[in-house]
C-alpha cells in the first residue's frame, strides 16, 4: 500500500519516497537505518518527525539533502521538490538546492558559527553564495535578515565574534542565515534542544512567523512532543528507522493509534496524574543490526501477535490519519 | 648573469620587510588577532623587544651595498669595490687584528705586539684577529635566517600535506602517513647529516635539511586538528548551505589552524637555532653562524691560559634570543590556545 497523502495533493513541496541509508556493521552486512520512508510535505506546512534518539530521524534529513557522512550512504529513494526530482544532481547543482532552496538549521548553535570569523561576515558570505550580489548589499540584506529573526542591535551584532553572542542569539544568526536565500523548505533539527526553556519559546514562536510570513515549509525533527504541540501542522512518528504512524497534529496527538505512540504518550509527565507512577514502555530500541524483520515494534508491545513478524501496511484511520499496526488493522477490519 | 650575492641578500631583506609588513597590515584589520597581538605584547615586553633588537641587526646585516676601497687601506687600489653591510659599516673597515686579543686589551693575548685599535675591542678578538662583538652581531643574521627560512619551507610543506591527509583520508592519508612515519623513524641527526652531505652546505639547502626533518611533527598536528574540525559542527552547518569542499578548507579549516601555526613557528624557531648550532658543531653550520664559533671554541679551551670570550660571547647571544623566543612562544601558546581562551573571555 502506498503512503497516505498529507493535505491537498498537487500542492505538495517535498516528496520522499522509499528512502533508504545503510550503514556497514562489523559484520561486513549493511543495515538500513533509514528504511523505506516515505514523506510528504506541502507548501507552507509545518511537518513534524518525532523519534527518541537513534530513530533515525536526523539521518532521514540528511539524506534528503545528501549529506549523509561515508561509512553511510543512501541507497535508494525518490526525492522531489516542488515537482522537481533530486536524483541525478551533480555537487554544483547540489550546492544550488543546499542552502538555496532547502535551509537547514541544527541543534547545537553554540558550534554552528566558526569561532574565528565574524558573525556578519559569515552571514554576508551565506548571502553571497547564493545571489549575486555586492558586498555593500549584502551586508544590507544580513542586516534586514538579523532584523526579522528579532536580534536586538543588529549592527553591533554583525561586527560581533560568536563567542560573544548567546546561545539564543547565535541560534537566531543561524535562522537567519538559513534563511538567507529564501528557500522553500526550512529542515530544522532539534533547533530547540541545546537552549533554555524561555529561549526555545522564543524560537519557536519565530520558526512559526517566518513559516507563516514567507510561507515556507518546516520539516521540523524533534524528540519533544510538546514543540510538536507548539509548532506542528501534521506530524509523522518514526521508530527504528521506519514511520509508523502520521496524522495531522489532533490526530496524532488526541487520537494515537499506533501502540508506541500511545506509550510516548503516556509516558509525558505532564499527561499523568500527580502521584501516579509514570508509565513507560518496556524495554528499549534494539540496535539497527538487531532490528527483527517484521515490525519492529513487536518485541516491546502488549499488542503484538503472530501477524507482527510480517511487515505491516498502512491502515487509514481518517482523511490524513495513517498507522502501520497489525492489530490496529484487525482491530478496524473487524 | 647571475644575481650579485649582495643584491640577492638586500632583495631579501625588502621582501622579509614587506611580509612582516603585510602580515601585521592584515592582523591588524581583525579585531581577533588585534586582541592577541595587544595581549601577547602585554605579557612579554622585554623578550619582545629584545627579539626586535636581534632582528633589527640582522637587518643592518642584511643590507649591504659597494664601494671604492679607501685608499689607505693595504691592498687598495684603484677601482677594487668592496662590499659592506650597513653593520660592518658601523665598524672601522681595517677593525682587524693579527691574532687574539683578549676584551679591551692594548696588546696581543699570545705575545706582545702591540694592537691596531688598542682598547676598542670591547668583546676582544679570535684567532684571525676579527673583532668578536662584531662577528656575534653578524651571527644574528644566520641564527634568524635558519630559523625563518627553515618555518617558512616546513610550516606550508606540513599543511600541504597534513590539511588534505586529514580531510580526504583514504589512501592520501595512508601516503603521507607513510612518508610521515618513515622520517620520525629515523635519527634526525644522521637524516640532516646526510642531507647536508648530499646536496650541499649553502644557506638554502642548511635550511631545507632542516626543513626537511622539522615538517614531521607539524604534519601530524595539521592531519589531527584537520581530522577535528571536519566533524565540527560549523563545518556541516557551511555544507548544509551548499559551500563547496575547497572553500570550506579555505574559509574554515585553514584560519582555524592559524593559532597552531602561530604557535608552532615560534616554538619550532628557537629548536632549529639550536639544530643548526649542533650542525656547526659537526662541521656542517653555516658559515658565521654561532654554532661555528662555539665550534671554533673547542680547541681555546684547551689553551692556557684559555680563551673565553668567543664561546662567551657566541654561547650568551644564543642563550639570550632562545630565552626570549621561548617566552614569547609561551605566552603566545596562553594567548592563542583555545583551552585558554574560554578562561579570559
Amino acid at each position: 500500500m502506498s503512503a497516505p497523502a498529507s493535505a491537498a495533493a498537487g500542492d505538495e513541496l517535498l516528496v520522499v519516497e522509499g528512502l533508504v541509508t545503510s550503514f556497514p556493521t562489523e559484520g561486513g552486512r549493511r543495515v538500513a537505518v533509514v528504511d523505506r520512508v516515505d514523506l510528504r510535505v506541502a507548501r507552507g506546512e509545518v511537518l513534524a518527525l518525532v523519534g527518541e534518539s537513534g530513530c533515525g530521524k536526523s539521518l532521514t534529513a540528511l539524506s534528503i539533502v545528501r549529506l549523509v557522512a561515508r561509512p553511510g550512504r543512501v541507497d535508494a529513494g525518490r526525492v522531489a521538490l516542488a515537482g522537481r526530482s533530486l536524483a541525478g544532481l551533480g555537487p554544483p547543482e547540489w550546492r544550488r538546492v543546499r542552502g538555496g532552496e532547502i535551509g537547514m538549521i541544527f541543534q547545537e548553535p553554540m558550534t554552528s558559527l566558526n569561532p574565528v570569523q565574524r558573525v556578519g561576515q559569515q552571514v554576508i558570505e551565506a548571502i553571497r553564495l547564493h545571489a549575486r550580489v555586492s558586498r555593500g548589499e549584502a551586508h544590507r540584506r544580513a542586516l534586514g535578515l538579523f532584523e526579522r529573526v528579532g536580534i536586538p542591535d543588529p549592527a553591533s551584532r554583525l561586527e560581533a565574534y560568536p563567542h560573544e553572542l548567546s546561545g539564543g542569539m547565535k541560534q537566531r544568526a543561524m535562522i537567519a542565515m538559513a534563511l538567507s536565500a529564501r528557500p522553500k523548505l526550512l529542515i530544522a533539527d532539534e533547533p530547540t534542544t541545546a537552549l533554555d526553556v524561555t529561549i526555545q519559546a522564543q524560537i519557536l514562536d519565530l520558526l512559526r512567523e517566518l513559516g507563516r510570513d514567507l510561507g515556507m515549509a518546516v520539516l521540523l525533527i524533534t524528540h519533544d512532543l510538546g514543540v510538536v504541540n507548539e509548532l506542528a501542522d501534521r506530524v509523522a512518528v518514526m521508530y527504528a528507522g521506519r514511520i509508523v504512524e502520521q496524522g495531522t497534529r489532533e490526530d496524532v496527538l488526541a487520537r494515537p493509534q499506533h501502540p508506541y505512540t500511545v506509550g510516548l504518550l503516556e509516558s509525558l509527565p505532564a499527561r499523568t496524574p500527580r502521584g501516579a507512577r509514570l508509565v513507560e514502555i518496556p524495554g528499549a530500541v534494539p540496535p539497527p543490526e538487531a532490528w527483527p524483520s517484521g515490525c519492529r515494534f513487536a518485541g516491546r508491545c502488549a499488542r503484538a501477535y503472530e501477524a507482527c513478524g510480517d511487515e505491516p501496511g498502512w491502515t487509514q484511520i481518517a482523511q490524513l490519519h495513517a498507522v502501520r499496526c497489525h492489530a490496529i488493522a484487525r482491530e478496524i477490519g473487524s | 648573469m647571475a644575481l650579485e650575492s649582495h643584491i640577492a641578500a638586500n632583495l631579501v631583506a625588502v621582501l622579509l620587510v614587506a611580509l612582516a609588513a603585510f602580515l601585521t597590515w592584515r592582523a591588524r584589520r581583525s579585531r581577533y588577532w588585534r586582541e592577541r597581538l595587544v595581549e601577547i605584547g602585554r605579557r612579554r615586553p622585554l623578550a619582545l623587544a629584545l627579539i626586535a633588537l636581534y632582528a633589527a641587526v640582522a637587518l643592518l646585516d642584511t643590507v649591504s651595498w659597494r664601494e671604492e676601497l679607501p685608499a689607505d687601506r693595504p691592498g687598495a687600489s684603484a677601482g677594487l669595490l668592496e662590499t659592506r653591510s650597513a653593520l660592518e659599516r658601523l665598524f672601522p673597515a681595517d677593525f682587524q687584528e693579527a691574532s687574539y686579543s683578549a676584551p679591551l686589551a692594548d696588546r696581543e693575548f699570545y705575545g706582545d705586539a702591540p694592537l691596531a685599535h688598542p682598547g676598542r675591542h670591547v668583546l676582544g678578538t679570535d684567532i684571525l684577529g676579527r673583532d668578536v662583538l662584531l662577528l656575534t652581531l653578524q651571527g644574528a643574521r644566520v641564527a634568524l635566517l635558519v630559523g625563518g627560512l627553515t618555518c617558512l619551507i616546513a610550516i606550508p610543506l606540513a599543511l600541504l600535506a597534513g590539511i588534505p591527509a586529514g580531510w580526504f583520508g583514504g589512501r592520501l592519508d595512508d601516503l603521507v602517513f607513510f612518508v610521515v612515519s618513515t622520517l620520525a623513524s629515523m635519527p634526525s641527526i644522521l637524516l640532516l647529516i646526510a642531507l647536508v652531505t648530499a646536496i650541499g652546505r649553502g644557506p638554502l639547502q642548511v635550511c631545507f635539511a632542516l626543513a626537511v626533518t622539522g615538517w614531521v611533527g607539524f604534519c601530524r598536528l595539521a592531519r589531527g586538528e584537520t581530522l577535528k574540525i571536519r566533524e565540527l559542527d560549523y563545518v556541516h552547518a557551511a555544507r548544509a548551505l551548499g559551500v563547496s569542499e575547497w572553500r570550506i578548507l579555505w574559509r574554515h579549516v585553514l584560519p582555524n589552524l592559524t593559532h597552531l601555526v602561530v604557535i608552532t613557528f615560534v616554538l619550532t624557531f628557537s629548536q632549529l637555532v639550536l639544530s643548526e648550532a649542533v650542525l656547526s658543531w659537526l662541521g656542517l653550520g653555516l658559515d658565521g653562524s654561532w654554532g661555528q664559533m662555539i665550534d671554533q671554541a673547542r680547541d681555546e679551551l684547551s689553551r692556557d691560559p684559555v680563551i673565553g670570550w668567543n664561546l662567551g660571547a657566541a654561547s650568551g647571544a644564543l642563550f639570550v634570543l632562545i630565552l626570549c623566543v621561548n617566552r614569547v612562544g609561551d605566552a603566545v601558546r596562553d594567548v592563542l590556545d583555545p583551552r585558554t581562551l574560554r578562561e579570559r573571555a
